[in-house]
């Protein structure tokens, strides 16, 4: 009966991160993810394709809604997180709405760090107050922030494992016990921890968030995101109608009731991905797949690097606020013991005391460091956030967001540390010989 | 409880490997999970038996009132009802001599489960049989879910 796959064993994670969801292709054999770039399928039979449509059968209809080589790297990052299922998106900001969008109704109310990614601030404060979802910005460092936030109505608490640009480290185990105790669900934006230093999940998160694009891919090819679930969340607590109740958008299915576990999942593919039609393209699949197959090997590299640069950058007179939680003065040290044991993540911040025209003058004399607007790339990236990532923030939401008129963001790579070391020291120089 | 312990893959497996399936509590309601199952069961060679006192076909099958009135064997007894009743329904399983107990999400009782692995029974407990054999034999990863299966060798479907 048994195909001798090891399912008694519990593989490791340099193993799933090679193998998980990608089998040899049974038709073929071949061993490398083949790339399955097909917009639809042929149904074997008019009673399959209604199967396929009705849900009663895991079938290939139309790659606006599934894929093959898409559905092995959803499974591959759903495995590596450790939740039951993940769907893919074209952008990390697109699976995002699309986790808000299928629990969500109007006149909800969602609470959220106010340490986010300038696009998240930007898509939930305006994007997401045209859905009529109420939203309330909390500095995340602080419990009692969060539970002096909580409404009747509120539906979702929201935050970064490590905040971009700030490094506020999350106490997710408490923010999750919170949640519950609210019967509401945290979501978790891992981009910047990646499975690999930390799981959201294994401390009760229950929806976890990704742009593949950073970490997960490393390579800065491809523009991707990914939402995960745990399974766990009660959707039917009698808080959740939207997605517990019969759908109309569905020729009144039940989903969560029907499908149980994997109830949100099929409801995030089913209709939202449907409907918001963002999905991923087969060959950006494909090479985030191909990047995660090297995940732990880069975030290792990534975080002796940045441990490196941080201590150099921390014993310069010129460089103040550094804010790498992996510091050991860093006041997140106790959250990173706790939730980042391998290591605090490769992006982080410094302040030049020169402002903002020294912070412009120091990233126009840097080298090796690209000067772009990403992160979680094998190169090492610069950024002004003041003037880029985060110039539709007023004053008050930058410095809500920790952010001065001198920060410089620093996307630690994973080339030699030395080098690093050795752009960063002639960009110091530059400053001063202006 | 050790829910672990009713959620063996090899005895998930051998119960995959059974062809007649008995359903108590199978509805006839297209929306309802347990017509999900026994569609999906249908669908990929298995024998149905629909178990229910309120139907009287149920997926071009005859509907039976209770699973004593069932004449044929049946290798697994799959059951959509509430914990309370599977007590009762474990001993009319033993009374008919089915090797496997398949107790679908949610149903948990570890009365029921006592029950039947003192009748020679193996339990199996909080699992879907929809999902248990998309998970081996099917197509579960086509939708992005985690089916936990690492393996280089080559499926045949």
């Amino acid at each position: 009966m048994s195909d001798g796959d090891g399912e008694a064993r519990e593989f490791g994670f340099h193993t799933r991160s090679v193998h998980a969801g990608s089998r040899p292709d049974p038709t073929t054999g071949a061993r490398a993810l083949p790339i399955y770039q097909t917009s639809s399928y042929v149904f074997e039979d008019p009673e399959s394709a209604a199967a396929y449509f009705n849900l009663q059968e895991y079938g290939n209809t139309y790659s606006r809604i599934m894929n093959p080589t898409v559905a092995a790297l959803e499974e591959r990052v759903s495995n590596l997180e450790g939740g039951v299922g993940a769907v893919a998106f074209a952008s990390g900001l697109a699976a995002q709405s699309a986790a808000f969008f299928t629990l969500l109704e109007p006149g909800d109310h969602v609470v959220a760090s106010s340490a986010l990614y300038g696009g998240s601030v930007t898509q939930l404060k305006h994007f997401f107050r045209k859905l009529s979802v109420e939203l309330s910005f909390v500095d995340p460092d602080d419990l009692d922030n969060w539970r002096a936030a909580l409404k009747d109505n509120t539906k979702l608490l929201f935050a970064e494992t490590i905040g971009n640009p700030g490094g506020n480290v999350l106490d997710i185990e408490a923010l999750a016990d919170l949640a519950h105790g609210h019967q509401t669900p945290l979501m978790v934006d891992n981009t910047f921890a990646t499975p690999y230093l930390a799981r959201p999940m294994d401390w009760g998160a229950d929806i976890v968030v990704y742009s593949a694009t950073k970490f997960l891919g490393g390579h800065g090819t491809s523009i991707g995101g990914l939402v995960v679930e745990s399974g766990e969340f009660d959707w039917a607590n009698g808080r959740f109608s939207v997605v517990a109740d019969p759908s109309p958008a569905y020729h009144g299915l039940p989903f969560y009731e029907t499908f149980g576990i994997y109830g949100y999942l099929m409801k995030l593919r089913a209709e939202t991905l449907r409907d918001l039609g963002a999905a991923m393209s087969p060959f950006n699949a494909f090479l985030f797949a191909q990047g995660l197959e090297t995940l732990p090997l880069r975030m290792r590299q990534h975080v002796a690097n940045a441990n490196a640069i941080a201590q150099f950058l921390e014993a310069r007179d010129d460089a103040e606020r550094v804010s790498y939680p992996g510091l050991a003065n860093s006041p997140y040290a106790g959250l990173v013991a706790k939730y980042l044991p391998r290591g605090a993540g490769a992006v982080f911040c410094f302040d030049l005391p020169g402002g903002r025209e020294a912070g412009l003058r120091f990233i126009s004399a840097l080298n090796l460091f690209s000067h772009l607007a990403n992160v979680g790339d094998a190169k090492s990236l610069v950024i002004h956030p003041a003037s880029t990532t985060h110039r539709q923030l007023s004053d008050e939401e930058l410095a809500a967001a920790g952010i001065g008129p001198g920060t410089i963001r620093l996307s630690v790579g994973i080339e030699d540390a030395a080098d690093l070391i050795w752009d960063l020291t002639q960009a110091f120089d530059a400053i001063m010989e202006a | 409880m050790d829910l672990q312990r009713y959620q063996q893959p090899h005895v998930i497996q051998a119960a995959l490997a059974q062809r007649r399936i008995a359903i108590v509590g199978l509805s006839s309601n297209q929306l309802r999970g347990s017509y999900f199952v026994g569609y999906y069961l249908r669908r990929h060679g298995y024998e149905i038996v629909p178990v229910n006192p309120r139907e009287q076909e149920i997926l071009g099958k005859k509907c039976y009132p209770s699973l004593s009135d069932v004449a044929e064997p049946v290798g697994v007894v799959c059951v959509f009802r509430a914990p309370a009743a599977v007590p009762a329904i474990a001993e009319e399983a033993i009374a008919m001599g089915a090797p496997y107990l398949w107790l679908q999400y949610t149903v948990i009782s570890q009365e029921g489960a006592d029950i039947a692995e003192a009748g020679g029974m193996q339990a199996i407990m909080d699992r879907c049989m929809k999902v248990e054999h998309a998970r081996y034999r099917g197509r579960m990863h086509w939708l992005g879910f985690n089916t936990e299966r690492i393996s280089a060798r080559r499926r045949l479907t």
